[in-house]
């Protein structure tokens, strides 16, 4: 491994602080960059930063420790995660790491002894369609095989870098297998704006309104009623307005397309082939609430797209659908940066992602205020699913009257539907809502006979066969976009323990029920599957959902019961063919727990024995 | 089903009396209730707290006895009502004991941190077992310096410190590093006075 001494820290740093400036809100984005060249966060560099930004080394520290991204000990030179859900572990992902691991000399989780490599699990990179995925690097792997591993095992042990390897190891395809409004019709960079300043912005906000847009990231907010509240809303310090440089009221508009819902993958397709259509909804979005500052805040696994987004970004800027006096309007600047996550799923929550976007750890705020009214740095902040910008440029182009028209009476429009598991065309469906679940599982040639389907992913709900008829809409089943299929003979308890595991990794640790909780459910899940179950795990699982759905202090903990519970009111046998007892069990194998002092003391004798 | 719940929920029948205080015996034919406690991988901090109850232990004393306890010195436990368990699980004998208690004891109740959680001991959880003997043993400084007692009458330790609701069902959670001695009064006069046993919230939080 590569030692990083003093002067050299200090040399790989300078440039790359000078590049960020000394707004602390910047942390993260220069942590990310340390990482990429040192492979971890060395503990001279912590020094460095927090001198840098003027805050106490604890502060840098403490947002290390908190994405999984980062580390502050040293990972391989090539460091490869797996996409850990379900969906890559139903297409074999245990049986391929394990592959790999034996190839290259190395325990999952670990770091090879010459650093070179390290290989590990991480939450779902969003690859779900075309996997079994991974990470390499941060740059995505999909369709991994047998034959895909002995090359990249090649091409590690060549110490190949990851930029030379070839390309169609790195191939993403959007799999748009069916498209309405959104992905079927074409669309002209600049029609939205046009058409909101040749209404007006108040005008947009009534059409906004009249096509009753709900957010699509599955709680189904409505979506002119924050705008309408952040657009009220004002900042105030010392007894005056906070303004930004253009001398208005400063507000933020910010794109929420931290996609970490397992299952979920739209928001990758939207960005790869649509990003015109969701910077020009941030674009009119800004126009209606008055911002002139806009953040994308992307998902660390889509680093990929970064790149292409940069660029998209730049393009709009030439053709004037960006910057300064915008189309020529003069009272009307907006610009958007594009702010990395680093791997942790809680930051899709909007308060968890504000923090993050102003370099802290991911910790959701508390809410009332709601980010409407004090969001970024304390300011007024809309933020919106990268869908539902998608939708308002459409809205803005098309009105609401033809918005409305799609759709059921309290969902309107259309949704992309994620589709992985056992289908046969696994990938993008857009559906005006109303939709049924049987529909979906049709046109997607669902496999053999559909046993279950986990819809909006772990924190959503899992249907059993016999409500395929339920209608994805927010009267029925909301959804954030996922669509996880199970056959007959699927393990659903596997699929329960393998979301447990999830919300155990992604609790962000602040609240007791959560940070506990979670931890608990997961290893009751894991006694039951390792043969120790007992009925009272059952009761201990349901009392442990009620105190996590009552108690948490977000989303993330009062969701993280759903599908254990959902499974043990749905599928009740799936979870009693598991028990070994129904009587007391011991919750792990008390004589083979004395093998290790066995050997090490040598002893074989009756008291060395349970 | 869980073993209590073939059971009536109040094992103990004795007469009511108001929340805590403990009640006087209708004269001596009332059998007195039988306790046994004991100390796993703990620190015997939880028996102190309980001592902390100072002379309400007279009190208590005219109701219940005491079997297998670091009180009596009583080797091994016989059938009891309430069997008291401090300490986590951390080798064969500790699950002998709790094993003994369990059968012997109509209610078991594990008592602060280590009981419930694995506590303080269970912080070498994270140490692979191999190391801490190398460290005690083998070690220059280390004790016994170079050799690994291998001793049968040593309890064989296990990889990791468990909480003794892996080991056997247990009835009540009495929290606390340790619990304080008006909190394991407050239990203890619940229970013998056939309550559901309640904390205070001032009796379970420790800021």
């Amino acid at each position: 491994m590569k030692q990083f001494e003093f002067p050299e820290i200090s040399r790989i740093l300078t440039p790359i602080l000078a590049r960020h400036g000394g707004d602390a809100s910047r942390l993260l984005q220069v942590l990310l960059e340390v990482q990429d060249v040192c492979h971890f966060i060395p503990s001279e560099a912590i020094d460095l930063i927090a001198a840098h930004f003027g805050v106490p080394r604890v502060n840098v520290e403490g947002v290390v420790g908190f994405y999984s991204f980062l580390s502050t000990r040293p990972v391989g030179e090539y460091r490869l995660l797996f996409s850990g859900n379900i969906t890559d572990q139903m297409l074999g992902k245990d049986e391929l790491m394990q592959y790999l691991c034996n190839k290259l000399w190395v325990e999952p989780g670990k770091v090879s002894e010459d650093g070179l490599v390290s290989i590990g699990s991480t939450s779902c990179t969003g690859m779900c369609d075309q996997g079994p995925a991974a990470l390499i690097n941060g740059w995505p792997l999909t369709k991994l095989d047998h034959n895909r591993l002995d090359l990249i095992a090649e091409l590690i042990r060549s110490r190949k870098p990851v930029a030379d390897w070839p390309a169609m190891l790195f191939e993403v395809v959007d799999n748009i297998h069916r498209g309405d409004v959104l992905l079927g019709q074409p669309f002209e960079p600049g029609a939205a704006i046009r058409a909101t300043l040749a209404r007006g912005a108040k005008e947009t906000l009534v059409e906004v309104d009249k096509s009753n847009l709900r957010g699509r990231g599955g709680a189904g907010f409505k979506t002119a009623s924050k705008w309408s509240l952040c657009h009220a809303a004002i900042a105030e310090e010392d007894g005056g307005v906070i303004c930004d440089v253009g001398g208005h009221p400063e507000r933020f508009i910010v794109c929420n397309a931290d996609e970490g819902e397992p299952g979920t993958f739209k928001d990758r397709v939207l960005l790869n082939s649509y990003a015109d259509l969701v910077f020009e909804g941030m674009t009119v979005g800004a126009r209606v609430v008055g911002a002139s500052k806009g953040f994308l805040y992307l998902r660390g696994e889509y680093r990929y797209l970064l790149q292409q987004l940069e660029a998209v970004l730049k393009r709009r800027r030439e053709a004037g659908l960006l910057g300064e006096t915008i189309l020529g309007q003069a009272d009307f600047s907006f610009d958007i940066e594009i702010h990395l996550g680093a791997g942790a799923y809680i930051c899709g929550e909007e308060s968890a992602l504000i923090e993050s976007l102003e370099g802290k750890r991911g910790r959701p705020r508390n809410r009332p205020p709601f980010p409407v009214t004090s969001g970024y740095k304390g300011r007024p902040t809309v933020v919106d699913n990268v869908e539902t910008f998608a939708c308002a440029a459409k809205i803005a182009e098309k009105g609401a009257a033809w918005f409305a028209a799609i759709g059921t009476a309290q969902s309107t429009g259309t949704k992309l539907i994620s589709v992985s598991g056992d289908v046969a065309r696994p990938g993008i469906y857009e559906y005006p809502f109303g939709v049924t679940v049987s529909q979906i599982l049709d046109d997607c040639g669902a496999e053999g006979r559909p046993y279950a389907v986990q819809v909006s992913g772990p924190s959503g709900t899992t249907i059993s066969w016999k409500e395929f008829d339920r209608k994805i809409a927010f009267e029925d089943l909301p959804t954030a976009g996922a669509l996880m299929v199970f056959r007959r003979k699927r393990d659903l308890f596997q699929v329960a323990q393998n979301f447990a595991d999830f919300f155990a990794h992604e609790s962000c640790g602040f609240c007791t029920p959560c940070r506990v909780g979670t931890e608990l459910q997961k290893k009751i899940m894991s006694k039951i599957a390792s043969g120790y179950g007992t009925a009272s795990d059952l009761e201990e699982l349901k009392r442990l959902g009620h105190i996590l759905k009552t108690m948490s202090h977000c989303g993330l903990g009062s969701s993280a019961a759903n599908p254990v519970l959902d499974i043990l009111e749905k599928f009740p046998d799936m979870v009693e063919s598991k028990l070994k007892a129904f009587a007391f069990k011991p919750a792990f194998d008390l004589d083979g727990a004395l093998a290790t002092a066995r050997t090490i003391t040598g002893r074989d004798d009756d008291w060395a024995h349970l | 089903m869980s073993e209590q719940s073939d059971r009536s929920p109040h094992p103990i029948p004795l007469p009511q009396a108001g929340e805590g205080e403990a009640v006087s015996p209708a004269g001596d034919a009332l059998k007195k209730i039988r306790i046994a406690t004991c100390s796993l991988a703990g620190c015997f901090g939880c028996h102190m707290s309980f001592l902390d109850i100072d002379e309400r232990l007279f009190g208590l004393i005219e109701l219940v006895e005491f079997d297998r306890s670091p009180l009596t010195d009583i080797k091994r436990c016989g059938p009891c009502d309430v069997g008291i368990v401090e300490g986590g699980v951390c080798n064969a004998e500790n699950v002998h004991v709790l094993k003994e208690f369990r059968k012997n004891c109509k209610v078991l109740v594990a008592i602060g941190a280590c009981a419930i959680n694995g506590g303080v001991p269970a912080m070498r959880n994270n140490i692979d077992l191999w190391d801490c003997f190398q460290e005690v043993y083998c070690y220059e400084g280390g004790l016994e310096c170079g050799q690994i007692p291998n001793d049968p009458e040593l309890p064989l330790p296990f990889d990791k410190v468990h909480p003794i609701s892996e080991v056997v069902k247990v009835d009540y959670f009495l929290p606390g590093c340790p619990p304080s001695g008006d909190a394991i009064w407050k239990f203890l006069t619940d229970l013998l006075n056939g309550r559901e046993p309640k904390l205070d919230y001032e009796q379970l939080h420790f800021d």
